[in-house]
């Protein structure tokens, strides 16, 4: 009786420490969905034979869904917003705990941030990760001073004072919540051309060195990828701003050649990619919409075939029918955002 | 290391684990090194501080123990006590002046707390109790690390009882301690912490903050100084009657108090009586106080030389009680406020006395409410001393209050709390009043294991959740941990 006793309390403790940790928690469903990017990573199909990893270079410039309809590849971003060179390393080890594909493809924009960019950024990056070693490295490795590190493995540390803020989306995916990204792509429609008249180049830097922590970071990815029998490609989007500067490019180029790596630099072939940044980038240069993420995948696509001998999937009927429902929710939700932008102007939600 | 530090969970749950798995007889041992590590943490150079209070005091114990008690061997012990007693208050003395000077470059920690426990203990050996004959036993008595920080200050006699074990896990005992330490910690961080940026706020510019506004920065600064200090002292408590120690109690419901030299009684019980013991009662019998009294009966006459002795000792023993607190001279002022207070209310006995029998009010329940009220707030005013910049912002002020109220403007918000802060701490403040009632008609020994776990889970939940600590928060210390 006297254990029963104790182990209904403990029971019923632990119930409340889960409930309130699972209501105070951000649901990141109406806003900062990039929230939810690393967590749904661990409800997908885990044989992507390609996999993007990188900041919102990665997950909002680049289709998953397109690269399948076109190429017949399956692929997977693991992006994450200002998603720092570390972050993007330990993401890597923690996807290759999970599957093994046949290309990494790591965006380099990162490249230039040699110290963690805000609590924010670690929150959103990190946070989602299922608890690991890998976990444990990451976030001791991205921590602020005035961070703790037990809270990115007890949120509710950190959030518990978010019982001020609740607000009816808590409630509303207190049990469930839905997917934001389709395969780590943040999908978003919508037009805001880019200004070329009042182009604003990028001021002169008193030293365009890399940080080294960043180079650091990188060859660990190669090395994790080399020893993995994966093939590693560093690419730059073809987005605008922020601006990417030709220094910062030749140390990319020169370090790719150093180590025989693919680097795409898809701002010198957006002509040959068919970009159009009139129509493709839905706020002013920064990302593309989901019409210019299609066509970066068309032809980033393209170069990834030419190079890997990647599979065409499509010929397999267990995988085809998974892509079958994923288009499906792609296709709605492309045309829900179409339907509220033509009737409001604006996105509200990325959660239809 | 902060009691309200995830590294401080980490140390005192290896620490609770280890000392209930080693041999019992080493149980003692490893509280000591578990006090030495705990320390640590607070500077290497601290170590040095506390290990030659230690040092001294225990050699100076045995000696004086060695010398026989008789006449001309009287000097002899006195030299030596009077010795240990500078050294260490002048460590004391030279750190706390260096701290005003230069706050923070050189504060030991608890350095108030065991230099007075210390030497307590050795005014103690000089008066005939048995001295600890054991070097390592004696550094546990000083350097016991639940107590080391903000108290109380025990006596060696009542510590020693249960310091040294052995003891058996007794699951009253931890059950017990565990709700103190968790009640401790609700008190910090759920009420203190909660509150203490509206003071913060509010006493930084008494300027901005006048009239109505300084009522509400001591009102507010009372229910923080208490739940923070207070919860301090739960901690410490708990975790010894976790450990099957017994620590004395510190506080009695001080704002239930009705007169100034009753609240000194029941607010940082074991300072108060430390100074009364070693300071007051000493002062009071000393050959120059016996002269000065004397003195003041021939010039003024017998009622003045009967008082004016007593009132001397206590402005002395005030203004040293201010001193210890810091030195500087809002604590000097804060100590003497508090001093001429008693003396006021002493020579105001009389009057007292004839008003009740005039009007038989003493002991009705609507004159107990107002002795209560009003010894809150003299106490509150008397502690404003501690929270604005100086002696004169403090005066200015109390001065506002009269000379520009400013009631219409009077709001709570824009403090720093929001309205759920304020809510929550207003919870929090009936729970303690509401808990110290119940207490205090029953024994904590009546509720049985399981409920204390029970309550304990509860307290814990509502820590977690409504605690103001983590990101955002600065991790405040107790308060008294500056002392």
């Amino acid at each position: 009786m006297k254990f029963v006793k104790i182990a209904l309390l403990i029971l019923i403790t632990a119930f409340f420490f889960v409930a309130a940790d699972r209501l105070l928690m951000p649901k990141y469903m109406s806003q900062s969905h990039e929230g939810r990017l690393t967590r749904e990573y661990y409800s997908s199909e885990k044989n992507h034979s390609v996999i993007f990893i990188g900041d919102c270079e990665a997950h909002e410039n680049i289709s998953p869904a397109e690269l399948w309809r076109t190429y017949g590849i399956t692929s997977y971003i693991r992006g994450g917003a200002q998603q720092l060179i570390w972050h993007s390393y330990y993401l890597l080890e923690d996807t290759l705990r999970y599957e093994t594909p046949d290309v990494v493809v790591l965006s380099v924009m990162a490249m230039q941030y040699g110290e963690p960019r805000g609590e924010e950024y670690n929150r959103l990056n990190l946070e989602g990760m299922r608890f690991s070693p890998t976990k444990i490295r990451a976030v001791r490795a991205s921590v602020l001073p005035e961070e703790d590190t037990l809270s990115y493995f007890l949120p509710i540390l950190r959030y518990h004072e978010r019982w001020k803020e609740l607000n009816r989306d808590d409630f509303n995916y207190f049990f469930r919540r839905k997917n934001v990204a389709h395969n780590g792509y943040m999908m978003r429609s919508g037009v805001m051309a880019v200004d070329f008249e009042n182009f604003i180049p990028g001021r002169r830097l008193a030293d365009y060195s890399l940080p080294d922590i960043c180079w650091e970071y990188l060859d660990k990815a190669r090395e994790l990828c080399a020893e993995k029998g994966i093939e590693l490609v560093l690419v730059k989007a073809p987005t605008i701003y922020p601006y990417w500067y030709r220094e910062w490019d030749d140390q990319i180029a020169a370090y790719a050649d150093r180590h025989g790596l693919l680097y795409v630099n898809l701002l010198e072939l957006a002509d040959e990619a068919g970009i159009d940044y009139s129509i493709h980038s839905y706020n002013a240069g920064f990302h593309f919409n989901v019409q210019g993420a299609e066509t970066i995948a068309r032809f980033f696509g393209g170069i990834l075939t030419d190079n890997f001998n990647l599979p065409d999937m499509r010929g397999d009927d267990q995988t085809a029918a998974v892509w079958e429902r994923k288009l499906e929710a792609y296709d709605a939700m492309k045309a829900a955002q179409e339907r509220e932008i033509a009737e409001t102007g604006r996105i509200r939600t990325l959660t239809y | 290391m902060n009691f309200a530090s995830y590294g401080f969970a980490a140390f005192l749950a290896v620490t609770v684990v280890l000392y209930y798995s080693v041999l019992r007889r080493f149980q003692w041992q490893l509280l000591l090194a578990a006090s030495v590590v705990f320390y640590a943490f607070s500077g290497w150079g601290n170590l040095v501080f506390i290990s030659v209070t230690v040092v001294t005091t225990y050699i100076t114990g045995v000696k004086i123990q060695g010398i026989p008690k008789t006449g001309e061997n009287k000097p002899k012990r006195r030299r030596l006590l009077i010795c240990c007693m500078v050294l260490n208050f002048g460590i004391l003395a030279v750190v706390k002046f260096l701290d005003a000077a230069a706050p923070n470059f050189v504060l030991t920690l608890g350095i108030s707390f065991y230099t007075f426990q210390t030497m307590g203990y050795i005014i103690d050996c000089y008066r005939g109790k048995e001295a600890e004959r054991r070097f390592f036993r004696f550094a546990l008595f000083a350097m016991f690390f639940p107590q080391l920080i903000q108290g109380p200050i025990s006596r060696h006699g009542d510590l020693s009882a249960t310091l040294y074990g052995p003891h058996k896990f007794n699951p009253q005992n931890f059950a017990e301690g565990a709700t103190r330490v968790l009640w401790g910690f609700f008190k910090k961080l759920v009420i203190a912490d909660r509150l203490l940026p509206a003071v913060g706020t509010l006493t930084e510019d008494p300027q901005a903050f006048g009239g109505v506004y300084v009522l509400l920065a001591i009102f507010l600064y009372a229910i923080t100084l208490y739940a923070d200090f207070t919860g301090g002292i739960d901690i410490t408590i708990g975790i010894a009657r976790g450990l099957g120690i017994r620590v004395k109690e510190n506080f009695d419901m001080p704002f239930y108090s009705k007169n100034i030299a009753e609240y000194w009684r029941r607010w940082h019980i074991t300072m108060g009586t430390w100074f009364k013991d070693y300071l007051f009662y000493p002062i009071s019998t000393s050959k120059p106080m016996l002269r000065f009294m004397k003195f003041v009966k021939r010039t003024c006459g017998d009622y003045a030389g009967r008082r004016a002795p007593v009132y001397a000792c206590t402005l002395i023993l005030w203004f040293l009680t201010g001193l210890w607190h810091g030195m500087t001279w809002n604590f000097v002022a804060w100590g003497l406020a508090n001093g001429i207070a008693i003396i006021i209310s002493q020579e105001l006995t009389p009057l007292y006395n004839r008003f009740h029998r005039r009007f038989g009010l003493k002991g009705t329940r609507g004159w107990n409410a107002f002795e209560v009220f009003r010894m809150f707030w003299i106490m509150n005013f008397i502690r404003s001393f501690d929270i604005y910049e100086g002696v004169g912002e403090t005066f200015k002020a109390w001065g506002s209050i009269v000379a520009r109220p400013n009631i219409s403007g009077f709001s709570l918000l824009g403090l720093g709390p929001d309205t759920a802060d304020y809510v929550v701490a207003a919870i929090g403040v009936a729970m303690m009043i509401l808990t110290g009632v119940v207490m205090r008609r029953m024994k904590t020994k009546e509720i049985p294991p399981f409920r204390h776990f029970a309550i304990c889970a509860g307290l814990a939940f509502v820590i977690v959740v409504f605690g103001a600590y983590g990101f955002g928060y600065d991790a405040t210390s107790f308060i008294y941990n500056q002392f």
